[in-house]
C-alpha cells in the first residue's frame, strides 16, 4: 500500500474535495441568481468569480487585487486560529470575539496611547490572547464548553468595543478617525515595505500579508515538527491518552486557546492598522471575518498552507460580490451569494469522506 | 427447496487495496446449530461477518439463504432475511428504557402512536420463552452489562430473526454472566434459531458449539465437529502452532519493596462511599502480585490513584521508598512507574497517531527524541520504533508509519507493552493486559510479564480472568467493594475459594498487619 495511486493520496483528495465544494457552491449560487433575476445571472456570476478582472485597465486590476490581498491577511489569521485550535480538539468559535478585541486594542493603542504600529500590534496580540484564555480557563476549571462561552464572549466583545471606541469618534460620526488623516496617527500605520509599488501604489498593501503568511508557515512547522505540536495534537486526538502520558492536558488547552486568540487579535490589527477600514461603533453584528475564518479553515483542508489559498479564494468572491449589478439585484445579493459558496465550502469534510468511501478506503 | 442449511457462504473472497482479508472462505450454518467462528485477532472474522451483514460486498463467492442465492448489499436486506447481530460494543440508546431500545426502529404503531402495551407484552413473552431476564422499564444506563446484552438479544428476537450472530459476546461479561449467556444460547438453538458464535475463547466454544469453522490470516483452515475435537487441537488450528496454556515460570525470588501503598482511599464519582477504602499492600521486586476481583470493585480506581490519573482522597504511595503521592503523572512515570492501562483505546494509545509516535508517547521529550530547540528528531524516533517493533514482534501494514487505529487489537497491545517494558522502570502495572486477545497473543504477554519479574521488576497485575489469576502471579490479593479482603498463594488456593472472597461471602481482616500503619 506504500505506492498509493495519485488520486488516493490524502493531500490530493483534500484538494479535490475543496474544488468540488467550490464548484457546487458556485452552481447553487448561480441557481439562486437565476431564480431572482434570470437576465442578469450570467453577468453577476462572472463578476463574482472575476472580482478585480472587472476593471479594464491593468493598473486598476492590480490596485483592486491589492485590496483583496489586504483583506485576505486578517481572514487567513482567523482561519489559522480556527485550525490551530481544531487540531487540539477545540472549536474556537470565539475567534470572532478575539478578532474584535484585537481590533479594539489596536485602535485604542492608536487613539488612546498614541503608540507606533509595533506597540499597537503587540497590544492587539495581548488582548486577543487574554480573550482566548478566558474560554480556556472556563473549559478546564468549570467544564464549560468553549463553543458556548465563545459565542457569549463574541457579543460581549462587540458591545464593549463599540463603547470603548466611541470615545474616539467625532460627534455626529459613526466611524473611528482615519489614520492617514492625522500626522500623529500615521506612525501607527503598518509599513508598506515596498509592496505598495507592486500594486499600482495601493497604500494599504504592506507588512500584513507577509506576517500572515509567516504565521501560516510557522504553524505548519510547529504542528508537524516540534515537541509542542506533538503534545498539542495528542491532546486533541485523545486527551485521556495525553493525560496518561503525563502531558499537561489542562495547560495545553489553555495555551492553545490563548495562542488562538493571539493569532485572531493580531489578524485584526493587520487590517485596522492599514487604515483600509474603520471601526463602526453602531454595528450590531459581530464582524463576519471570524466566522468566514471557519469556512476558510475547512475549505483549506485544515492545513495551514491550504488556508492561505482558501482564505484568498473566500476573500476573492466576497469582494467580487460587491461588483454585482445593483440595478438588477438588491445590495444584499453579494453577501448572499458568497455566503452560499462559503457555506458549501464547509462541506469539504463530507466530500472527502465520500471520495474515500468510493475508493473503498473506509 | 428443502435444505439443512440456514446460511451458506461459499468461496468468499474479499480484498482491500491488494490485501486479501478473506481468501476463499466457506462457512455453512445448519438450522438450529451453534456454529463457532474461530480465529486470531485480524484473521478476517469481522470482514466475513460484515459481508454476511451486507456492509461489504464479496469480490468472489456467493451467499445462500435456505438454499436460495441471495444478494445482501445493505444491512436492511440482512434484517429482512432474518439475520440479526449482537455487536461486541452494544448499540443501545442509554437514556431509553430497555423496552424502548428493543422496539427502536420497528415500533408497532397505531396512527402514529406507539402501541407500547402490545410491544411490552411481546417482549415479556419472548424473555420468558428464552429465559432472558430483563426489566423492560429500567433505563439502559442503569442496568448491568449482562442485561444490556440480553436487551440486544431481545432486539433480534423481537424482529423475528432466526439467524443470530454473536460477535465476541463474552468479552465484557463476568464469569457468572458468561455461564448464563451460554445457557441462553443453548435455549435459543433448541427453539430452532441458528447461531453464529464469533469467539477466540476455546472453553466457551467447546462448551456450547456444535461445529466450529477456523480461519487464519484470511484463509479457511477447516470446519470441525466439536464432539470430535479438543481445545488443544482448536488452538493449534487457529494459531498454526502448539500453544502452551500454562505459564512456565520458575520460583519467585522477591527482593526489596518497590511499591508500597499505605491506607489509600479514592472517593467514588457515582456514590457517597469510597471506591477504594483504606487499602494497604506492598509489591516487591521480582514478584507478580495480582489484584483479583469482580469488575467494578474498585480495581480501576485503585490503579488510577496509584498512577495519578485520578486524585486520591487519603493515604500514601511509596515508590522505591520515595513518597510519590503528590507527584504529577509525568514525574511518576519518569520515577520508574510503567503502566499498561486497562483501556488501551481510551488511555493507552493515540489511535490517529502512527505506530512510531505511539511508541515514543512516554519518551518523546527525552534528548534522544527532541533537540534543544524543541524539534522532534524524526529519524531517531523511526529507528527506535523499528527496533522495538522487531524486538517485540509488533506487526503493522505500513511499518512504523502505520496509523495505530488500523492495527489489530493484539498488535496495538503489543505496541503498548513494548513501550512500557522498554523504558526505564522498576514497577510495571498491567491492568487486564490480555483482555480481548487470542491465545497466541496471551501466551506472549504472559511470557513477557514473567520475564519482567525475572529481571527483578515489581509487577502489579489486575485481572478479571480467573485462569490468569490462578496461573500468572506469585501472590493474589482479592478486592471486594473497595477493600482487600484476602491474600492467597495461588499454589494453595482454588478458583472456588477465590470466588467466595470475590463475591464478598468471606473476608479476612486485616490481611496485612505489617503494611497497615
Amino acid at each position: 500500500m506504500k505506492d498509493k495511486k495519485f488520486f488516493e493520496r490524502e493531500g490530493v483528495q483534500s484538494v479535490i474535495a475543496s474544488i468540488i465544494c467550490i464548484l457546487i457552491g458556485l452552481l447553487l449560487g448561480f441557481i439562486a441568481l437565476l431564480i431572482i433575476n434570470p437576465k442578469g445571472a450570467p453577468q453577476a456570476m462572472f463578476r463574482i468569480i472575476g472580482n478585480f478582472f472587472k476593471w479594464n485597465r491593468g493598473d486598476l486590476k492590480l490596485e483592486n487585487f491589492g485590496i483583496t490581498l489586504v483583506k485576505t491577511a486578517p481572514l487567513l489569521m482567523c482561519s489559522l486560529s480556527i485550525l490551530f485550535c481544531y487540531k487540539v480538539g477545540l472549536f474556537n468559535i470565539g475567534v470572532a470575539g478575539q478578532y474584535v478585541v484585537g481590533a479594539c486594542a489596536a485602535l485604542v493603542g492608536v487613539f488612546g496611547f498614541n503608540l507606533n504600529w509595533i506597540g499597537c500590534v503587540l497590544l492587539a496580540c495581548v488582548a486577543g490572547m487574554i480573550y482566548g484564555i478566558i474560554p480556556g480557563l472556563l473549559k478546564t476549571f468549570c467544564n464549560v464548553n468553549e463553543v458556548i462561552s465563545g459565542i457569549m464572549l463574541n457579543w460581549i466583545s462587540l458591545y464593549s468595543a463599540n463603547m470603548i471606541l466611541g470615545k474616539y469618534v467625532a460627534t455626529g460620526a459613526k466611524d473611528t478617525p482615519e489614520l492617514h488623516s492625522t500626522v500623529e496617527y500615521q506612525k501607527a500605520l503598518l509599513p508598506n515595505i515596498g509592496l505598495n509599488n507592486l500594486f499600482n501604489g495601493n497604500k494599504y498593501v504592506g507588512l500584513g500579508l507577509v506576517i500572515a503568511i509567516v504565521f501560516a508557515v510557522a504553524i505548519w512547522i510547529i504542528m508537524s515538527k516540534t515537541k509542542l505540536g506533538f503534545e498539542l495534537k495528542a491532546t486533541g486526538y485523545n486527551k485521556n491518552a495525553a493525560k496518561y502520558a503525563g502531558m499537561a492536558e489542562k495547560r495545553n488547552i489553555i495555551l492553545t486557546l490563548g495562542l488562538g486568540g493571539l493569532i485572531a487579535g493580531l489578524g485584526a490589527s493587520l487590517l485596522f492598522l492599514t487604515d483600509f477600514t474603520q471601526w463602526d461603533i453602531n454595528q450590531t453584528s459581530v464582524p463576519a471575518m471570524g466566522f468566514n475564518g471557519i469556512a476558510a479553515a475547512f475549505l483549506g483542508g485544515l492545513h495551514p498552507i491550504g488556508a492561505i489559498f482558501s482564505s484568498y479564494f473566500i476573500q476573492h468572491i466576497t469582494d467580487g460580490g460587491s461588483y454585482v449589478d445593483l440595478s438588477m439585484y438588491t445590495s444584499q445579493i453579494s453577501d448572499m451569494i458568497s455566503s452560499i459558496i462559503i457555506y458549501l465550502c464547509s462541506f469539504t469534510g463530507l466530500i472527502r469522506y465520500l471520495l474515500k468511501r468510493r475508493k473503498g478506503g473506509v | 427447496m428443502d435444505t439443512q442449511y440456514a446460511i451458506e457462504m461459499v468461496n468468499i473472497t474479499k480484498r482491500f487495496n491488494g490485501f486479501t482479508a478473506n481468501d476463499n472462505i466457506t462457512l455453512t450454518l445448519k438450522k438450529g446449530e451453534i456454529h463457532a467462528l474461530l480465529g486470531e485477532n485480524g484473521a478476517g472474522k469481522s470482514t466475513l461477518m460484515s459481508i454476511l451483514f451486507g456492509l461489504y460486498q464479496p469480490d468472489e463467492g456467493y451467499i445462500k439463504k435456505d438454499g436460495q442465492k441471495v444478494t445482501i448489499n445493505d444491512p436492511n436486506v440482512a434484517n429482512a432475511l432474518g439475520i440479526g447481530m449482537v455487536h461486541q460494543h452494544f448499540k443501545l440508546v442509554e437514556c431509553f428504557t430497555v423496552l424502548e431500545n428493543i422496539i427502536l426502529g420497528v415500533e408497532p404503531t397505531d396512527k402514529g402512536f406507539i402501541k407500547r402495551k402490545e410491544a411490552r407484552e411481546k417482549v415479556i413473552k419472548l424473555s420468558e420463552k428464552y429465559g432472558l431476564n430483563i426489566d423492560p422499564d429500567a433505563k439502559t444506563e442503569d442496568i448491568t452489562v449482562g442485561m444490556q446484552q440480553r436487551t440486544e438479544i431481545l432486539k433480534m428476537l423481537f424482529r423475528d430473526n432466526d439467524i443470530l450472530i454473536f460477535d465476541e459476546p463474552t468479552a465484557v461479561l463476568t464469569p457468572q454472566e458468561i455461564k448464563e449467556l451460554l445457557q441462553i444460547m443453548k435455549n435459543l438453538a433448541k427453539e430452532g434459531k441458528s447461531i453464529l458464535f464469533i469467539s477466540h475463547k476455546l472453553q466457551e466454544i467447546m462448551e456450547v458449539a456444535d461445529r466450529c469453522t477456523i480461519i487464519r490470516k484470511g484463509k479457511y483452515i477447516g470446519t470441525v465437529d466439536i464432539a470430535k475435537t479438543n481445545a488443544q487441537e482448536l488452538s493449534s488450528m487457529m494459531v498454526g502452532r502448539n500453544v502452551n496454556f500454562h505459564v512456565e515460570k520458575k520460583e519467585a525470588n522477591p527482593g526489596n519493596v518497590v511499591l508500597e501503598i499505605k491506607n489509600l482511599s479514592v472517593s467514588s464519582k457515582t456514590h457517597g462511599k469510597n471506591a477504594v477504602n483504606n487499602v494497604s499492600f506492598k509489591v516487591r521486586a521480582g514478584e507478580i502480585v495480582c489484584i483479583a476481583g469482580i469488575d467494578g470493585n474498585g480495581q480501576t480506581q485503585l490503579i488510577q490513584g496509584i498512577t495519578g490519573l485520578e486524585p486520591i482522597s487519603a493515604g500514601h504511595i511509596l515508590l522505591n521508598g520515595n513518597d510519590i503521592t503528590k507527584y504529577s503523572i509525568r514525574k511518576r512515570n519518569i520515577s520508574g512507574l510503567s503502566h499498561i492501562p486497562e483501556d488501551r483505546h481510551k488511555h493507552g494509545l493515540v489511535l490517529e497517531y502512527s505506530l512510531e509516535d505511539n511508541i515514543v508517547l512516554q519518551r518523546y521529550f527525552e534528548p534522544d527524541f527532541t533537540n534543544k530547540v524543541g524539534f522532534l528528531k524524526r529519524n531517531n524516533i523511526s529507528e527506535y520504533a523499528e527496533k522495538l517493533s522487531e524486538q517485540y514482534d509488533v506487526r503493522s501494514g505500513n511499518g512504523t508509519k502505520t496509523i495505530v487505529r488500523s492495527m489489530s487489537g493484539g498488535n496495538q497491545q503489543k505496541a503498548i507493552i513494548a513501550r512500557e517494558v522498554d523504558r526505564k522502570h522498576d514497577l510495571i502495572i498491567a491492568v487486564q493486559p490480555t483482555r480481548g486477545l487470542d491465545v497466541g497473543a496471551i501466551e506472549g504477554i504472559h511470557k513477557q510479564l514473567v520475564a519482567e519479574r525475572d529481571a527483578g521488576k515489581a509487577v502489579l497485575l489486575v485481572s478479571l480472568e480467573l485462569d490468569e489469576v490462578m496461573d500468572l502471579p506469585d501472590r493474589i490479593l482479592v478486592m471486594h467493594d473497595g477493600e482487600i479482603v484476602g491474600e492467597f498463594d495461588p499454589k494453595k488456593t482454588t478458583q472456588e475459594e477465590l470466588g467466595l472472597y470475590m463475591a464478598g461471602a468471606k473476608k479476612n481482616k486485616p490481611i496485612n498487619e505489617e503494611a497497615a500503619v
